[in-house]
């Protein structure tokens, strides 16, 4: 017998790469997904197809998935998850350029058109055929540079697999957000979404995304700011929907330019959502935050940040502010990483990563990481795990407030420094009344 | 109206009894005031009658208008018309002062069956009631307690005290950390109040307040006990001579 063959499956195999039942698994998962051919991308796909054969799936043994079990994005095929009823529209308030993707696949008739002045809207999938696009420089290229120093298996998988995503190119300041709806259509589609946002010098727009993209989602945004650009992303993940999904924000930020990413999400599934920025300009800032809420009497909830901040020039702005709320023995995880390149003088990084857990049973698991070589800089970072503040609780219903109201003003206290990230005040008091009605029980969420 | 029969509370966590046996009743429209040595106990009575976990209540009663208090939540004494200006008001981070408020009146009269009030209603009332108590429309829009100064802080529980309109209000030292000029204001806030409707119990530890503030009855409070009643004229002596003497009449 050898030394292997005395260690239990588990331990032998996803973590020996290039082993013959890791490279099983990761070939059973490209089986299963049907792989475009040919195009405009064709060369990403490939380089990513290889990229990914070269690192493999993570193993629960890796170290980058320490916290969060790898296997649920690793099975071939999605497990069905039922598709809850009616529609949830999140900033009603705002005229915007809604785009509908139903299982992850643009729908056109449902959409409106995409002629906005300002901006270059198409599609991968309308465009597979072109024999060029503008994209086709950064398709898979900040993914590519994104994999080090730690690799991201499922963004690589994404660029191979992508079935369609937007290609928005920004060249003014649109006068209205775009808007990706996302519904479901059946109850197991396993959905591979990309898009790709070149905002260019000067330029300024606001991407909204709402609903729920699948069963199970994998999905990476790569975004190019050149100088002086704004980027705003404002995700609301829907709560009605059990899911699972990974997802990758590659942003490259060219000097005085600034990106500002805000996701909400409620409930769900097992949900992985990767930061991952390259601040290459002067001046650049960048922005990441998160409010989370889970509740486990709904289903099973695994919520994981991972965060990756590189300053790589002078006088960078980088904040990181998660707030998770965690109810009924969710688990929450973040991990977030500033890196301060030599010479990047004058960093500014922050990182908060805070958790209010509801019981004794929830959890919340934090690595936050600062690598600095550059020795004029302030950076911070904290991390805090706590429970409802009794004698705020007790002040509210001393006041005649009951005590399941009270609890809803102490978690949206709570997450209020998260919520602050989104500038847009309209846009934070529909965030805000999203969440109250979440969590007062308001079915219609 | 207030009446509390031989409480005896002890920590729910130690076995440490802080009220020993502590009787004392407040009618209607009248004003007493509890003196009493750091540490004999006063805070924790305020608690107890408002509801705070953390306490249990081992022997005795207390009842608002005949009803025990003891088995409602906190939030149900508030709507049975019971307020604590706490000692040391909470700061909560996020939450307006505003909302805060507008959301205890309205929890309130929903428990009592009343109608809520609209935001056009209740912003005139409140914009008045703070006037009075030199509140500003600023300090309204911050987060509640958020970086008000020691005397802002009391001079805003008046506030909320004000709008809610209780029956039987109870004051934990609200003297404490006012400034002359705010100790006149808050004493004209509590004296508007007065009616044969509502009582007042007032935890001071000066007599100051008591000039301003008229108690019909004063109690003098020592280790979890009332050991000493009187009329305004025991808080006088007490200023004069300390509690040497009464805690040795007592003993
Ligand atoms: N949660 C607690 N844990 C431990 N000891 C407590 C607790 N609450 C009250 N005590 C003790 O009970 C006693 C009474 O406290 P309390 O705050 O009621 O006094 P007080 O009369 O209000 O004093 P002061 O005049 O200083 O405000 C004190 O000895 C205090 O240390
Ligand atoms: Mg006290």
């Amino acid at each position: 017998m050898t030394e292997a063959a005395v260690k239990t499956k588990d331990e032998v195999t996803p973590q020996v790469s290039g082993a013959p039942k890791a490279a099983d698994a990761l070939e059973a998962r490209l089986a299963a997904l049907p792989l475009p051919k040919g195009g405009w991308s064709a060369d990403a796909r490939s380089e990513a197809l290889a990229r990914l054969r070269d690192m493999g799936l993570p193993g629960p043994r890796d170290e980058y998935w320490r916290f969060t079990d790898p296997r649920p994005f690793n099975a071939p095929e999605a497990k069905p998850l039922p598709i809850a009823d009616g529609a949830s529209p999140l900033f009603t308030s705002r005229d915007k350029l809604t785009l509908v993707f139903v299982d992850g696949v643009f729908d056109a008739a449902a959409s409106d058109d995409l002629s906005l002045e300002g901006v270059e809207i198409s599609t991968l999938k309308g465009t597979h055929d072109d024999a060029d696009h503008w994209a086709k420089g950064l398709y898979g290229a900040l993914e590519t540079a994104g994999q080090k120093p730690a690799a991201r298996p499922f963004a690589a998988l994404n660029t191979a697999a992508a079935q369609d995503g937007l290609l928005i190119r920004v060249t003014g300041t649109p006068s209205k957000p775009i808007h990706v709806l996302h519904r479901r259509g059946s109850d197991d589609a396993d959905v591979v979404w990309h898009h790709v946002i070149r905002v260019e010098e000067g330029a300024e727009a606001t991407l909204l995304e709402t609903g729920t993209v699948g069963a199970r989602s994998n999905g990476v945004i790569e975004a190019d700011l050149a100088k002086g650009a704004r980027l705003h992303m404002i995700a609301a993940k829907r709560a009605a929907d059990p899911k699972i999904g990974i997802s990758h924000i590659f942003a490259r930020v060219d000097e005085g330019a600034a990106i500002k990413s805000f996701v909400l999400s409620v409930n769900g599934n097992v949900m992985r959502n990767e930061a991952i920025i390259d601040m290459v300009g002067d001046d650049a800032v960048a922005h990441v935050a998160a409010a989370v809420l889970g509740d486990q009497n709904v289903g099973p909830f695994h919520h994981d940040d991972t965060v990756f901040i590189t300053h790589g020039a002078l006088r960078g702005e980088s904040r990181q502010v998660f707030k998770k709320v965690l109810k009924n023995g969710a688990t929450g995880v973040f991990q977030g990483k500033i890196l301060v390149k030599p010479g990047a003088q004058k960093t500014d990084g922050y990182q908060i990563s805070q958790a209010l857990l509801l019981d004794e049973r929830s959890q919340f698991l934090a690595k936050p990481e600062l690598e600095i070589y550059a020795d004029d800089v302030a950076c911070s970072h904290g991390s805090t795990t706590g429970a409802i503040d009794e004698d705020a609780l007790f002040y509210f219903r001393s006041r005649g407030i009951p005590r399941e109201r009270a609890i809803v003003f102490l978690v949206l206290s709570f997450l209020a420094d998260a919520l602050e990230e989104v500038e847009d005040e309209g846009l934070r008091d529909e965030i805000n009344e999203r969440l109250d009605a979440w969590l007062t029980d308001r079915p219609q969420i | 109206m207030l009446k509390i029969d031989n409480l005896h509370v002890k920590l729910e966590e130690e076995d440490k009894q802080i009220l020993k046996g502590l009787s004392l009743e407040v009618p209607a429209g009248q004003v007493h005031a509890i003196m009493g040595p750091n540490g004999s106990g006063k805070s924790t009575l305020s608690y107890v009658l408002s509801g705070r976990d953390g306490y249990e209540v081992t022997e005795g009663d207390a009842s608002l208008d005949g009803e025990s208090l003891l088995e409602m939540e906190p939030e149900e004494r508030a709507a049975a018309g019971l307020f604590l200006a706490f000692q040391y008001p909470v700061e909560i981070p996020g939450v307006g002062n505003m909302t805060f408020l507008r959301t205890a009146v309205n929890a309130q009269r929903k428990a009592r069956g009343e109608e809520e009030l609209s935001s056009a209603e209740f912003l005139k009332i409140v914009r008045e009631k703070a006037k009075e108590l030199q509140i500003s429309p600023e300090m309204l829009k911050r987060p509640v307690n958020m970086g008000f100064s020691g005397g802002e802080k009391k001079r805003n529980e008046i506030l909320q005290m004000a709008m809610l309109e209780p029956r039987m209000c109870i004051m934990d030292e609200t003297d404490s950390g006012l400034d002359v000029d705010a100790m006149r204001l808050v004493s004209e806030g509590v004296n508007a109040l007065r009616s044969p409707d509502r009582s007042f119990l007032v935890i001071t530890h000066y007599q100051r307040l008591l000039n301003h503030i008229q108690p019909d009855v004063v109690h003098i409070m020592s280790n979890g006990r009332i050991i000493k009643s009187g009329g305004p004229e025991l808080a006088l002596e007490v200023e004069e001579n300390g509690y040497g003497d009464l805690l040795a009449e007592a003993d």
